[in-house]
């Protein structure tokens, strides 16, 4: 059915940021790399001309940059009584398609996690006691550590240029850094953007309640700067068309502004679009994986064989192709059994208004990753006894860019339509603000991916389940801080100010967060984990399945320096221990 | 690689250091076709090198570079060398027949017996393509090859390098390159009504609808504003701040000048910013004085950049260094012809990437929301700014160059 093609050393699933970032190193390993992409190749020049990229309609009403929903979608559903239905418009959250993948149209905010999250059971059972966490959690390690990602973290933020200010250095703590993080083997790459009006003020009037602001980490770079594979961006100029959009400046990092111009150019790597990847083969007794089998745009079915599988898509793909590929045992909530579907985590946004009369922010003005923030309120960064949750949120002031369609700030009580709404438009457009908090969301037994029983895509395969709802501890931790926000908001002195704790039950309508993890998660432990910390798939020693995916739950950050450092991470898997010893599980 | 191996050990027998020697003939033979840019016009697929094809586009018609490769048939398998001499010195194909100077013999006759030996040892090692070209698609009567004699008689000189005992060995060697090898005028030389070489050496000329910028030491119009270093970062890398190699100065790159010697390119600069080969009198002109900032073009100009341009090429025209170009002091935004500078605004323009610079940042194209009077305005603003002077650009230009990119 498949025609198989000459076999190639490594095969790469999904040319994003893991995928191009992996290929990059194996390709300069020496290894002969065939990268396989669902959708188109997308390059600056061609798909983001300053011009036409500009457009809401475009790009954030139609979701040009998206997968297309008819090619492949999630069902979803709160909890298994309930029957899944499909996505058919992106709400929740924003997949993406093409080469660079949802990296194109990000907002560009590079967290580092912090060291504890790594080793996050036991450090919350050191701190609050053995028995301290509820039982709707499966809170895990990951089976690493922070000296172990810190260069992978470093490596990314150069690739990246992202831009910021160390807050700890090995020379010690940095004024105007973030004081929570964990100690850096340099600085970020570039200075911090400049600050809009917005969250400089917020950050003077959280300085003056005792916290201690920093830049946003931005991989929206504040200088021109030339990255170590020799490629160069420019200066973000604060467009306002940022999240949901492609960078027409080479503002912001991707695959495609970072490493797909010099990987392209290299004669051992091979870009093979518009393929869509049906399964990983592997052996009889699928102890090895053999290669892939895809779909390229004709309808024509293709094998390729490869020596090394890596499955770099984005969390949702990468956990259906295991599923369908029967790698692994399917997670079961019934019996608490299975790794692959297991510990299906999200975010958990939350965020408060400030409507002011005697402000103008020129709103338009902004940037994804521009902001000032606090992390007082994250993680476990302060005391959680006797608070009834664990967890915690980044609270920021990241002005986006307030587009002339979406963005329509009006108080509570303004008529969605009409000269009354009209008219509030005008008063309130330039005098809002908002302060967020992209809190955490930590992984529960009734969270889980599965395969849709009823649902199908255009190739016939089951699309992907999402069984999902927030947890008490998740709800409770959205009240608090969204109450410590609150607090902030309240100090800035608006006119009115709105605040907007998630609660639940989950609802996939409206836009919340991309940043849908797990389900294929990394550990030290086989029964509760699909992938060792080389993201080296347990009993199939040849497979490595990159991403967010590898999450076992999810901090109060951004995901994608982490993304980024696992794919540094499991290259340096691959190249320094794997081809030792091919064919086995990686010991050290 | 398999017929080098055949050439090579076919000598064996004759002399034992016979191998090595040729080796090295051959690898110098390589590196004069990289030098002389062969594959420019003679490789089309880079998997069949040297087999022919490029279609160049002359103000007299069309001319299809010939298969250069080994094949009997359809390339050079029937030449000796003696033949191709006579191709490279005199413009003079095997059987008599003159070659049109789009082949750049007239440049290409400087070239010393070594080089072009050696280029010809290299070029028979190449694999042979079978791939039958037909050269002349001129129309009448340019398509008649004799009318070749009369056009020598006016515009070629046969004649070999001289070495001027005046200059060092460097600039000498980078005239050898200019002028032979390199055949930099061939471009950059105006054309006279015959199309060949007519105006001030080295001052410019179009080309292909893109403008070949003057490459004389004038610092306003010319190169005599860039190091030493920055030419030889403009040849080896494909850009310096000024701008990225586009159109077919891209090719030339990709092909050709990012391979040579780090030796040979600053011999190339040390020679053209020298003036040495030219009349100071021809290129060392007063820059004019600039438009006034209240005439009406520079000012609608001003408007349009601080919206349209500014965010990359920055509000004081200077650019970021390493991916958008520096507008400021920029000779090429301050030369007479404005073929390019209105071609990139209107089409936009990807230029070349190499593997020391891979980015190839790219100019977005214009045409569909500046008009022609609009993009007039903006560049007589832009060359009329930051230290810069220059006429004025008319709207009928950017209308003339809007025609000439629908044909295309």
């Amino acid at each position: 059915m498949a025609t198989k093609l000459p076999p190639t050393d490594a095969v790469v699933v999904g040319l994003g940021w893991a995928g191009a970032i992996i290929a990059n190193q194996l390709v300069d390993a020496g290894l002969k790399v065939v990268g396989v992409e669902r959708g188109p190749w997308r390059d600056t020049a061609k798909d983001f001309n300053i011009a036409s990229v500009t457009d809401e309609l475009r790009y954030a009403q139609r979701q040009e940059l998206m997968l297309r929903t008819a090619q492949n979608t999630i069902t979803l559903r709160n909890n298994p009584t309930q029957t899944a239905l499909p996505m058919r418009k992106w709400g929740s959250f924003h997949p993406g398609n093409g080469t660079g993948g949802a990296g194109n149209h990000w907002a560009g905010i590079t967290f580092r996690f912090q060291p504890e999250e790594f080793r996050l059971k036991s450090h919350l059972e050191e701190r609050y006691g053995a028995d301290s966490i509820p039982d709707e959690l499966s809170l895990q390690d990951w089976g690493t550590d922070w000296e172990e990602m810190e260069p992978h973290y470093d490596a990314f933020e150069k690739i990246a240029g992202t831009s910021g200010r160390a807050g700890q250095l090995a020379s010690g703590r940095q004024e105007g850094g973030n004081p929570f993080e964990g100690t850096r083997s340099s600085d970020y790459p570039t200075p911090p953007l400049k600050q809009p009006y917005s969250p400089t003020l917020f950050a003077e009037t959280a300085r003056e309640m005792g916290y201690q602001p920093f830049p946003v980490p931005s991989s929206l770079v504040s200088e021109t700067y030339t990255n170590p594979l020799g490629v160069t961006m420019g200066p973000c100029t604060f467009c306002g068309f940022c999240t949901n959009y492609g960078c027409a400046n080479y503002s912001k990092a991707s695959a495609i502004t970072t490493v797909l111009p010099t990987l392209i150019r290299k004669e051992n790597f091979e870009a093979r679009t518009h393929c869509e990847v049906l399964k990983v083969t592997t052996d009889s007794d699928g102890r090895r994986a053999t290669g892939i089998v895809y779909v390229d745009s004709a309808g024509r079915r293709w094998e390729q064989p490869a020596e090394i599988v890596i499955i770099a898509a984005f969390t949702f793909e990468n956990v259906r192709l295991m599923l369908t590929s029967n790698i692994g045992e399917a997670y079961d909530p019934a019996t608490r059994r299975g790794t692959t579907g297991r510990n299906y985590a999200y975010q958990t946004a939350n965020n408060v208004q400030l409507f002011f009369d005697d402000k103008n922010f020129n709103p338009y003005i902004g940037a994804g990753a521009v902001g000032m923030g606090i992390d007082e309120f994250n993680n476990d960064n302060f005391d959680h006894s006797g608070l009834g949750f664990f967890g915690g949120g980044s609270t920021r002031v990241t002005p986006i860019g307030a587009t002339p369609i979406n963005a329509r700030p009006t108080p509570p009580g303004t008529p969605r339509w009409g000269s009354n709404w009209k008219r509030a438009t005008v008063d309130n457009y330039a005098s809002t603000m908002s302060i967020g908090c992209e809190a955490s969301n930590y992984s529960s037994p009734n969270n889980y991916l599965s395969l849709d029983p009823t649902y199908r895509d255009r190739l016939g395969r089951p699309l992907l389940r999402i069984t999902f709802d927030f947890t008490q501890n998740d709800l409770r931790m959205a009240q608090y801080v969204t109450e410590k926000t609150a607090e902030i908001a309240r100090r800035m002195n608006p006119r009115q100010i709105v605040a907007n704790p998630r609660t639940g039950p989950w609802d996939g309508r409206p836009y919340q967060s991309s940043h849908v993890v797990g389900g294929f998660v990394m550990g030290a432990d086989p029964s509760n984990s699909s992938v060792n910390k080389h993201l080296q798939v347990w009993g199939v020693p040849n497979l490595f399945v990159v991403g967010a995916s590898a999450f076992p739950q999810n901090p109060g950050y951004n995901p994608t320096g982490t993304v980024g450092a696992l794919a540094f991470k499991a290259a340096d898997g691959i190249v320094n221990h794997y081809l030792r010893n091919p064919g086995e599980m990686i010991s050290t | 690689m398999k017929t080098l191996m055949g050439v090579t050990l076919a000598l064996v027998p004759l002399a034992g250091w016979a191998a090595s020697t040729e080796y090295q003939d051959i690898e110098r033979g390589r590196y004069i076709s990289v030098l002389g840019d062969c594959a420019a016009c003679h490789t089309v697929n880079d998997d069949q090198p040297f087999a022919g094809g490029v279609p160049l586009e002359t103000p007299f018609g069309t001319l299809v570079a010939p298969n250069i490769t080994p094949d009997a048939t359809t390339g050079l398998g029937r030449w000796d060398y003696e033949d191709f001499k006579a191709a490279m010195t005199e413009g003079v194909g095997k059987g008599g027949y003159h070659l049109y100077p789009a082949m750049p013999y007239p440049s290409y006759t400087l070239m010393n017996e070594e080089d072009i030996h050696d280029l010809w040892s290299f070029l028979q090692t190449v694999t042979p393509v079978e791939n039958a070209i037909e050269a002349n698609q001129l129309p009448f009567p340019f398509s008649i090859r004799s009318v070749m004699m009369g056009w020598n008689w006016l515009n070629f000189d046969e004649r070999s390098f001289e070495p001027d005992p005046e200059q060092s060995d460097e600039i000498n060697r980078g005239a050898y390159l200019v002028e032979g090898l390199g055949h930099c005028g061939t471009c950059h030389t105006p054309r006279n009504f015959m199309g060949g070489a007519g105006g001030d050496k080295f001052a410019g000329a179009t080309i292909e609808g893109w403008y070949a910028p003057d490459i004389t030491p004038n610092a306003h119009v010319g190169i005599g504003g860039w190091s030493e270093d920055e030419l030889v970062e403009y040849l080896q890398t494909g850009g310096n701040r000024y701008g990225f190699a586009s159109g077919p100065m891209a090719d030339e790159v990709h092909h050709s000048s990012q391979h040579w010697t780090e030796d040979d390119l600053y011999a190339v600069a040390r020679y053209l910013l020298s003036g040495a080969g030219l009349e100071s009198s021809d290129w060392d002109h007063a820059p004019p004085e600039p438009l006034p900032e209240d005439n009406p073009q520079v000012t609608a100009g001003s408007h349009i950049y601080f919206d349209r341009c500014s965010g990359c090429h920055t509000p004081n025209g200077g650019g970021e260094e390493g991916i958008f170009p520096q507008l400021a002091s920029n000779p090429l935004v301050n030369g007479d012809n404005t073929t390019s500078l209105i071609r990139v605004v209107l089409a936009g323009s990807r230029p070349v990437a190499t593997d020391a610079k891979p980015t190839a940042p790219a100019m977005p194209s214009f045409a569909w929301n500046l008009n022609d009077e609009e993009i007039a305005s903006v560049l007589t603003f832009v060359r009329n700014s930051w230290g810069n002077a220059a006429p004025a650009v008319s709207a009928g230009e950017v209308a003339d160059m809007r025609e000439e990119l629908r044909g295309d």
